[in-house]
């Protein structure tokens, strides 16, 4: 699969919708757009269910409603097994961490939390070791 | 319906559309972001500025507000500790976006676009939420309604 160049006007408009539905939810809804700590709660049977179901049932939509007016892009993913302890680092480390990178990255760094800043900063680090170790070392 | 759910799902497909939109639900764009030592791709770092430029002043607006424009309280979330758990779970979770090109939002996004890897991240992702709940959530954490009252606690 090859992936298509870099896109900086796609990338910037995507951004763009991205701030502007974190900073609607917490205009409208007065809540923070982290979807881990979104599904986190809601894994944990935490209070207030419903904004955050609805919230999760827009991002599953998304795709469907993108496939009215264009193909959705087609994407490469890891191996299965690959897949499946990242998605168990990712649950546990979002969970300790108080967020990924919607809640921390987007979040957390348009409300000058310094707190979001080194979480951001750090998992940007593990991630491009991680990354490192896949591209360049193991090579798959 | 409530105003809030409308909005939440409006909201929560916006954002899923920008994701799309910026590419960021394919894992190897990410990657390539994360790959400093390869071919780096740079669109991750423009989809955050332009979210950054737009969410700041929503947020800057919002914190004036003592509830959302639905009616709903503000609950915007005050902790600032700087402490291991932060940076280990940071650190932990940044391992596994890595090792994947996931993270909770775009994987959620190809679930809904019937993805099958996506669904086997999705699915450990809550189990790691899980194994959280039961090893290392402190007492009343993501439940305040379970915290002990303060009088209770001063009554020992």
């Amino acid at each position: 699969m090859t992936l298509a160049p870099f896109d900086a006007w796609h990338a910037l408009a995507g951004g763009a919708l991205i701030g502007a539905a974190a900073g609607g939810l917490a205009l409208m809804n007065g809540r923070l757009a982290g979807i881990s700590g979104v599904v986190g709660s809601l894994v944990a049977g935490g209070v207030d269910p419903g904004w955050r179901i609805a919230f999760l049932a827009g991002l599953v939509v998304a795709p469907l409603a993108w496939r009215l007016w264009a193909p959705f892009p087609g994407i490469a993913l890891a191996p299965v097994p690959v897949l499946v302890v990242a998605g168990l680092l990712v649950g546990l480390g979002t969970r300790y961490g108080g967020g990924c990178t919607s809640g921390h990255g987007v979040c957390g760094l348009a409300r000058a939390s310094p707190r979001s800043l080194v979480a951001t900063l750090v998992f940007m680090a593990t991630g491009a070791l991680a990354v490192f170790v896949v591209r360049h070392v193991a090579g798959y | 319906m409530p105003r809030a759910l409308v909005s939440a799902f409006v909201l929560g497909l916006l954002f899923g559309v920008g994701l799309v939109l910026a590419g960021m639900t394919d894992p190897q764009r990410v990657q390539g972001f994360l790959d400093v030592a390869g071919a780096w791709d740079p669109t991750l770092a423009f989809v955050m500025g332009a979210a950054l430029v737009v969410a700041t002043p929503l947020f800057r607006i919002a914190r004036r507000r003592e509830q959302g424009v639905c009616g709903t309280p503000m609950m915007l979330p005050s902790r600032q500790a700087i402490d291991r758990r932060l940076v280990a779970g940071s650190a932990v979770f940044g391992v596994g976006w890595g090792l994947a090109g996931f993270c909770p939002g775009p994987a959620i996004v190809d679930m809904g676009a019937g993805i099958a890897g996506a669904w086997w991240f999705g699915g450990a992702m809550v189990a790691g939420m899980l194994v959280y709940g039961w090893l290392a959530r402190p007492p009343g954490a993501l439940q305040p309604t379970r915290l002990v009252p303060q009088a209770t606690q001063d009554a020992e």
